[in-house]
């Protein structure tokens, strides 16, 4: 495994702790005995203090640096930067903040690793487990525990070993492994940068000593190769005909001629080169890099999907997922609310389904019963997307199972995936991608194809109630583009019911069957380029979803007829008087023509 | 990978999501070190191309040689270039150079007040015509959603509060202890109505890997930066009246580094240069609310 070398460059730490057991003193401490504070300034607080007679403390040694101008040290609301021997070291978030745990998240997500504070005549606490626990959740692998105010227990052996064995009981209960456990006096100084003599039965590293023996983050070069996708570029503007996907690898690597498919599409295609400016040309992207490449065959690929390869494990794609989800919004996240979830470059909408276990500090394994997660809590809920994602399990990589929540334009929340549910889908789309996978592509790119016949293939479901006029009103629209020269079919349900269906028709009540059927039909003439137009009585969502597993999803347009919806379908468009057919064509008309659908446009 | 490798990737990885979330986006060049390796790493992203517009806000007080370089490479680079101005303040010697305002209040109008409108398309704004080979008026187009910026978190004490991005009001005013959080790769790139964000992919980056990077990708600067033998250059580039050089006999980028690296400036402020910064306690800071870079 590669490490990321980070020697010249800064370290960043992040101090935890619960409220007082001593994160200001232990840092403040490290400053003062590192020698990384201005000449003078230690003293000027002290008797700043003596003259208040109020005692000293190293808090208020931080508060002074805030407004110092020197460069040796920085300290603002945000991070402390310092120098030791051996490197620069950002201390993100200067601790006493009220908005702790909001800029712990952001801080902790950004550390190479943690000091967790605990206070050794208090012992363990609530904050020091949620704080545990939410380093857990965020990826940090690297966490000292420093059992501080051992002064305050004449440096008594016996409680630090209870200490360090109550919290390494609840760390290894949410599946963490603490780096080691010091114990140390922020006040006196014990082991903070020198080895302390009262405590002769401890043999492990100081606070310092473990800050510069901290490896850099490893990279994750070996294991699967996942990309999300950010883009497809074609700079055809600027004279570049290239077609380049970019994104950041987040594990494993690729070369130049591996078999690459995008999830949760499924298509597939040979990568032909990886593309770079003004450095060497590349033959392989690992984990860390930021590529683009350039692909053998055409496919249509976006931003949003994932890139893997065609061997080795396969990320899963599915519409609900089980998840441990933190809450950092100041209104809590309920059911029966929308949220955008962003997965990778993935984005889409979101639902909580149910919370199945709120993390308690207090008891691990208790059940709560509860309808909605309040700030800074953890829970284990299960989300349903509005369409399927691609992702990985955080036991298998972390960096593909890592989400987070958007509520009213600001993230709310974040999570990792524990599980993928099933849904409604599933059956199909696992044919779906297998079928993806297999296909054996045309001769012809499809952007041929679709010029020769100057359109878009697309797919228009006409739906709704018995007996409305939905039948004339698609043949009509058939007969308008067909007379504009467009390649366009009428497909009834029951054209395939009779057909296609001839096996399973009547066959009991295999309306699923019927509409994958209809579906994978439906792709195959999409695939050759064409404009079909479907109709069936009462389509629901659930139908719709199903379609949409076998048919690319942006080329679908579903237009109900009649005055009133009578499933839970959305449709993209209402036809309410129906009787009017010339009308209600014109509309559909305006409607594809405001999507930009049917017409062929080179991008 | 080295440690420049890893800022490299990652403010690629911004700038591409700057791109794929923004519509109407915009980088702020201001000529200096710090937003033309912002410049280089766009054409790094996109793979030579600068699919956006660069913005500069010409104070008509910045020192010639930055123009000319500007404009130099604008052609060579086929930038897509937009300056803007205050004209009525300058037209009005309303400036600090003309004697009539302070330093801080300058700065206010003939930098932030001149950006507020550019982004806003409210002022008038400048574009460079590759076929003509001149700057015509651009007619007033689209309010940019999205600005990249090339600030540091070392710079100065308020930028490091800064997030990679960060939404700011209709009046640019940034709220410093409301940020949402900001975690792993995910930013918040949602924003309300008439409001804008701000991406900030080189928060991660020091004066020293700035200089390391320009130096290992021989990235094209102003010669301002280095010394020609008189001892002196400048560490930090602004307006003539309010900008001053250091001390320094460092002739090249790999120079620079060196001195960088033996911590000559270790206890000098990078803007120390830089007037302004002086005035009023934390005139940085005060600017900054309001709405500059
Ligand atoms: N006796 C003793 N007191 C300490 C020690 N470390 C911190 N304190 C005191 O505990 C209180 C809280 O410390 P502080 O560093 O502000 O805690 P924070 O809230 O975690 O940052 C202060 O009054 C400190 O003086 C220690 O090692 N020994």
């Amino acid at each position: 495994m590669e490490l990321a070398v980070k020697d010249r460059d800064t370290f960043s730490v992040v101090f935890t702790g619960h409220v007082d057991h001593g994160k200001s003193t232990v840092l403040g401490r490290l400053l003062a005995d590192s020698g990384a504070l201005p000449q003078g300034k230690l003293e000027s607080v002290r008797e700043t203090c003596r003259l208040n007679s109020r005692p000293f403390e190293y808090a208020f040694l931080i508060d002074a640096l805030k407004d110092e101008q020197s460069q040796g040290i920085t300290i603002d609301s945000a991070r402390v930067f310092f120098k030791t021997k051996k490197r620069d070291y950002i201390v993100i978030d200067a601790p006493g903040h009220v908005e702790f745990i909001r800029n712990m998240v952001t801080g902790a997500s950004r550390a190479d690793a943690a000091f967790l504070v605990i206070d050794a005549l208090e012992g363990v606490r609530e904050n020091s487990k949620r704080h545990g626990y939410l380093l857990g959740v965020l990826g940090i692998k690297t966490i000292v525990v420093i059992v501080n105010k051992m002064d305050l227990v004449s440096f008594d052996r016996s409680r630090f070993e209870a200490v360090k064995s109550e919290f390494s009981g609840f760390l290894d209960k949410v599946g963490l492994v603490p780096v080691s456990f010091i114990p140390a006096s922020g006040l006196m100084g014990d082991n903070v940068t020198v080895r302390s003599e009262k405590t002769p039965w401890y043999g492990g590293r100081t606070v310092l000593e473990s800050l510069d023996g901290f490896d850099g983050i490893p990279v994750l070069t070996e294991g699967p190769f996942r990309m999300p996708v950010q883009d497809v570029y074609k700079f055809t503007k600027f004279g570049d005909s290239r077609r380049i996907v970019a994104g950041r690898v987040v594990s494993g690597s690729v070369k130049a001629g591996d078999e690459i498919v995008f999830l949760p599409s499924g298509k597939c295609a040979r990568l032909k080169s990886i593309e770079t400016f003004n450095s060497a040309p590349k033959l392989e992207a690992s984990a860390g890099d930021s590529p683009g490449f350039t692909l053998a065959e055409e496919i249509y690929v976006k931003r949003g999907e994932i890139a893997v390869k065609k061997e080795g494990p396969r990320p899963n794609v599915t519409s609900r997922l089980r998840a441990s989800v933190f809450w950092l919004s100041e209104s809590p996240m309920v059911k029966d609310k929308e949220y955008t979830l962003k997965l990778g470059t993935a984005r889409g909408s979101a639902v909580l389904e149910s919370i199945d276990k709120i993390f308690d500090p207090e008891d691990l394994d208790k059940d709560t019963g509860e309808n909605s997660l309040l700030r800074n809590k953890v829970g284990e809920c299960v989300i349903k997307l509005k369409r399927p994602m691609s992702f990985d399990i955080v036991s298998d990589i972390r960096e593909t199972s890592r989400f987070v929540l958007v509520s009213d334009n600001n993230i709310a929340g974040g999570g990792i995936i524990l599980e993928p549910l099933k849904d409604k889908q599933s059956w199909s789309r696992d044919k779906v991608i297998q079928r993806d996978i297999k296909w054996e592509k045309s001769a012809i790119p499809y952007r041929l194809r679709h010029r020769r016949y100057g359109q878009k293939p697309w797919l228009i479901v006409v739906t709704g109630e018995k007996d409305a006029a939905r039948k004339t009103i698609a043949k009509k629209l058939e007969e308008d583009l067909f007379s504009e020269g467009k390649i366009v079919y009428f497909l009834g349900m029951v054209n395939v019911l009779y057909g296609v269906d001839a096996d399973i028709k009547g066959a009991g009540n295999d309306k699923e069957e019927h509409i994958r059927r209809l579906a994978e039909v439906s792709h195959i003439m999409i695939d050759a380029g064409m404009i079909l137009i479907v109709t069936a009585i009462e389509f629901s969502r659930e139908d719709i979803d199903l379609i949409r597993t076998s048919v690319e999803s942006d080329n679908i347009t579903v237009i109900w007829v009649g005055n009133k919806v009578t499933t839970d379908i959305e449709p993209d468009l209402v036809i309410e008087r129906p009787e009017d057919v010339e009308n209600s064509v014109g509309k559909i008309r305006r409607h594809l023509a405001e999507k930009n659908a049917l017409e062929y446009d080179e991008e | 990978m080295n440690h420049l490798d890893i800022l490299e990737n990652k403010s690629v990885y911004i700038l591409r999501e700057a791109y794929a979330n923004f519509k109407n986006l915009g980088m702020l060049w201001s000529i200096g070190k710090d937003s033309t390796v912002l410049l280089w790493l766009a054409r790094k992203a996109f793979f030579g191309h600068v699919p956006f517009t660069l913005i500069h806000i010409d104070t008509s007080y910045k020192i010639p040689e930055m123009i000319e370089y500007r404009d130099k490479i604008t052609r060579e680079w086929h930038l897509n270039m937009v300056y803007g101005k205050n004209e009525t303040a300058i037209g009005s010697g309303n400036s600090y150079p003309a004697g009539k305002t302070d330093r801080i209040t300058c700065c206010g109008l003939l930098k932030t007040q001149a950006l507020k409108e550019v982004l806003s398309a409210e002022g008038v704004r400048y574009r460079f015509d590759h076929g003509k080979g001149k700057y015509v008026q651009d007619p007033n187009g689209d309010p940019f959603t999205g600005i990249i910026a090339g600030i540091r978190a070392d710079e100065e004490g308020s930028r490091s509060k800064e997030r990679y991005f960060s939404s700011r009001d209709k009046e640019n005013a940034w709220d410093i202890g409301e940020q949402p959080p900001e975690f792993w790769n995910y930013y918040n790139t949602d924003f309300p109505p008439g409001a804008h964000l701000r991406i900030h992919p080189l928060l991660d980056w020091t004066e020293l890997n700035v200089w390391e990077y320009i130096d290992r990708e021989k990235i094209p600067t102003v010669s301002l930066y280095y010394s020609k033998g008189g001892g002196k250059r400048y560490r930090s580039l602004g307006c003539y009246p309010c900008t001053f050089p250091v001390e320094s006999d460092a002739k090249d980028p790999a120079e620079i580094v060196e001195e960088l690296r033996t911590g000559k400036f270790s206890n000098i402020a990078e803007r120390s240069g830089r007037a302004q910064d002086r005035e009023d306690g934390g005139g940085l800071e005060t600017l900054r609310r309001e709405g500059y870079m």
